[in-house]
C-alpha cells in the first residue's frame, strides 16, 4: 500500500446553476521519499489538487488517504510551500519559522529546543544569517527559502511545493532547486510539487504526473524519471535520457495536449 | 540623508582616474559637522521654516484687518494683552472657575480617553465580527451607515435623557462619535486578510484565539489604526460642542463661558489650544500606528 494516495478524486465547483468539473477521477499513488511531480498548462487544475491534498479545498468524491488514513482538514503533517511564499510580513524570518515551531511543539519540546530547532531549519536552507530581518527586506528567493524552512521545521509527512520557483529569476530559481535536492538528499522527505516548468520537472523528480487540459482534467501519463541522483544540472545538459525524458514531457505538453488558447489561435 | 551617498560616490570617481596605482582607495565618508549635522539642520530648518512664515503672515494680516477702530474681532496684539495669563500659565489656579487652560484640556482629554478607550475596545470587537462573518456584516452595516452619520450633537440630548448626568452622557457622545470608523476600517481590514494568510493559519491548525491575535490583529492593524485615527480627530471634536452643553471644567465650557462673559480674547486663546492640543492627539495615534504596524503596511 502507497504511502499517499490521491484516490479517484473528482472536483467540481458549483457557482449558482452552473457545475464546472475541474478534475475527473485522479488517481496518484505516491510512496514514502519519493519526489512526485504534476506538470500542465495552466488552468488544468493542478493547484486544485494540491489545495485537495493540503486539505484546503474538500474533494467533491474520492479521497486522499496519508498512511492509509483519510485525510480531510489541512494539518502540518501536509506543510506547503505556497507560490507567492505567504510569510507574515509583520514577523521576522526568524519568527515566522518559530510560528510554526512554537505551534507544533509546544508539548513536546523546551523552549530552548524550539529554538534550536528554529535555527536548525533556518541553516538548512542557508537563512540564518537572516533571521532577523522581514520578509520585505530580503528577496524573491530568500523568501521562498524561509517558506521551505517553515514548511521542514513542521517535519510534515508529505511536502507539497506549489509552483515554488515560478515567481522566481532564472538564476535564482536554479541556485534553490539544487538547494531542495540537497535537502530531499538528507531527509529523504516525500515531496508533491505543482510545476509547469519542463526542466525543472525532469531535474527534480523521481516520477511526473502529466495532466490533461481542463475542464475535467484528467492524468493524461505518468512517466518514470530514470536518472540516478545526486543529479547534476551541468552533467545532465547532455545526458541522453535526461534529453529523452524531456523530450518525451515536451511532446506530451505541446503535441497532444496543447494550450487551450494556442489551439483556439490556429 | 543622500549626502554620505554622494560623497562616496564622488570618491569613488576620483580614485578611478588614478588608475595606474595598483590599490584602490576608497576614502571613508566623514561623519563630521559638515557631513551629518548641518543636513540635518537645513533639513529641519525646510520643514520648520515655510510653516512659521505662514503663521506670521497670517498673523500680520490678521493684525491689519482687526486693528481699525470698530472691528468685531480682537487684534493679536489685544488678546496678547488681555488674555496673557491664560497664554503664559496653562497650568494656574486662582478660584474654582478660574484656572489655567492646560487644567481644563486635561479635564476634557480625560473624557475623551474614557470615551474614546471605550469606542476603541468595542469598536475593535464589533468590526472583526463584521469582518469574519458575512451575516453579522449583512444585519450591521446598513445600520451603522445610518447611525454614523448622526452629529455628534443630536445624540446629546438622547443620552442626557438616558444618563440624566453631564459626565456620562458626555463621554457616551465621544463614544458613539468615535466608534464607527473603528468598525468600519477594522471589518475592512479583516475582510482584507489574505487568503494565504489564512491558508498559512489552516495548515498550523491554530485555534481561533491564537488566530486572532498572530494573524488578524496585526493583518488588519493598518486599516485599524486608520479608524483609530480618524476616531481621535471625531472625538477631540465632539467633545468641545457636547461640553458647551454639558458645562463644568472642560475647554468646550470654556469657551461658551468666555462667549457669555464677552471675552473674545480668551476664546481665540482656547481655539489655538484645542487645535494644538487635536494636532498632538492626532499625531500621537500615528505614531504608536507606524510603530505597530511597521513591516505591515507593505509587503
Amino acid at each position: 500500500m502507497s504511502y499517499l494516495k490521491i484516490d479517484h478524486v473528482d472536483k467540481s465547483f458549483v457557482r449558482g446553476a452552473q457545475t464546472t468539473e475541474v478534475l475527473s477521477d485522479i488517481t496518484v499513488a505516491i510512496e514514502k521519499g519519493e519526489y512526485v511531480s504534476i506538470i500542465g498548462h495552466s488552468g488544468c487544475g493542478k493547484s486544485t489538487m494540491l489545495n485537495i491534498v493540503a486539505g484546503l479545498t474538500p474533494v467533491t468524491t474520492g479521497a486522499v488517504l496519508l498512511e492509509n488514513k483519510e485525510v480531510n482538514d489541512p494539518g502540518p503533517d501536509r506543510a506547503v510551500v505556497f507560490q507567492n511564499h505567504s510569510l507574515l510580513p509583520w514577523l521576522t524570518v526568524y519568527d515566522n519559522v518559530r510560528l510554526a515551531v512554537d505551534k507544533i511543539y509546544s508539548a513536546t519540546k523546551s523552549r530552548k529546543e524550539r529554538h534550536a530547532w528554529t535555527m536548525h531549519n533556518l541553516e538548512l536552507v542557508q537563512m540564518a544569517h537572516a533571521k532577523d530581518k522581514r520578509p520585505m527586506e530580503v528577496s524573491g528567493g530568500m523568501k521562498q527559502r524561509v517558506g521551505l524552512a517553515r514548511a521542514l521545521a513542521m517535519e510534515p509527512k508529505v511536502l507539497l511545493l506549489d509552483e515554488p520557483f515560478g515567481a522566481l529569476d532564472a538564476l535564482t530559481r536554479a541556485h534553490l532547486q539544487d538547494s531542495v535536492m540537497a535537502i530531499h538528499a538528507q531527509l529523504k522527505n516525500t515531496v508533491l510539487m505543482i510545476t509547469h516548468d519542463v526542466d525543472e520537472a525532469v531535474l527534480l523528480s523521481d516520477r511526473i504526473v502529466m495532466m490533461t487540459n481542463g475542464p475535467a482534467a484528467r492524468i493524461g501519463e505518468v512517466l518514470t524519471v530514470p536518472l540516478p541522483r545526486p543529479r547534476r544540472r551541468l552533467e545532465l545538459a547532455a545526458d541522453a535520457v535526461y534529453i529523452k525524458t524531456r523530450q518525451r514531457v515536451i511532446e506530451f505538453l505541446y503535441a497532444r495536449h496543447r494550450a487551450p488558447a494556442l489551439q483556439a489561435a490556429e | 540623508m543622500n549626502m554620505p551617498m554622494l560623497k562616496a560616490e564622488s570618491a569613488t570617481a576620483v580614485a578611478v582616474r588614478s588608475a595606474p596605482s595598483d590599490v584602490l582607495k576608497l576614502r571613508a565618508p566623514r561623519t563630521g559637522f559638515a557631513t551629518r549635522i548641518l543636513p540635518a539642520l537645513s533639513n529641519a530648518a525646510a520643514r520648520v521654516v515655510p510653516p512659521l512664515v505662514t503663521l506670521a503672515l497670517i498673523l500680520l494680516v490678521w493684525q491689519m484687518l482687526c486693528n481699525k477702530p470698530g472691528a468685531t474681532l480682537p487684534a493679536p496684539t489685544k488678546i496678547w494683552a488681555e488674555g496673557r495669563d491664560l497664554i503664559i500659565d496653562p497650568f494656574f489656579v486662582a478660584g474654582p472657575q478660574d484656572i489655567g487652560l492646560g487644567w481644563r484640556v486635561l479635564t476634557s482629554l480625560q473624557r475623551v480617553a474614557t470615551g474614546y478607550g471605550l469606542a476603541g475596545v468595542i469598536g475593535i470587537m464589533l468590526g472583526t465580527i463584521i469582518g469574519q462573518s458575512v451575516w453579522a456584516m449583512r444585519g450591521l452595516d446598513p445600520i451603522f451607515q445610518v447611525l454614523r452619520t448622526i452629529s455628534p450633537l443630536a445624540w446629546l440630548p438622547i443620552s442626557l435623557a438616558a444618563f440624566r448626568d453631564s459626565q456620562p452622557s458626555a463621554i457616551f457622545v465621544i463614544f458613539i462619535t468615535s466608534v464607527w470608523p473603528i468598525v468600519i476600517n477594522t471589518a475592512v481590514g479583516i475582510r482584507n486578510i489574505p487568503q494565504d494568510y489564512r491558508n498559512v493559519a489552516l495548515v498550523l491548525r491554530l485555534n481561533p484565539i491564537e488566530f486572532f491575535t498572530k494573524i488578524m490583529i496585526p493583518s488588519a492593524a493598518p486599516y485599524i489604526f486608520a479608524g483609530l485615527r480618524i476616531g481621535i480627530g471625531l472625538s477631540w471634536l465632539a467633545i468641545v460642542a457636547a461640553e458647551m452643553l454639558t458645562g463644568g471644567v472642560g475647554i468646550g465650557f470654556f469657551i461658551w463661558d468666555a462667549w457669555n462673559s464677552s471675552r473674545i480674547p480668551d476664546i481665540v486663546v482656547a481655539l489655538v489650544y484645542i487645535g494644538g492640543v487635536g494636532f498632538l492627539l492626532d499625531r500621537i495615534v500615528a505614531l504608536i500606528a507606524s510603530v505597530v504596524t511597521r513591516g505591515t503596511a507593505s509587503n
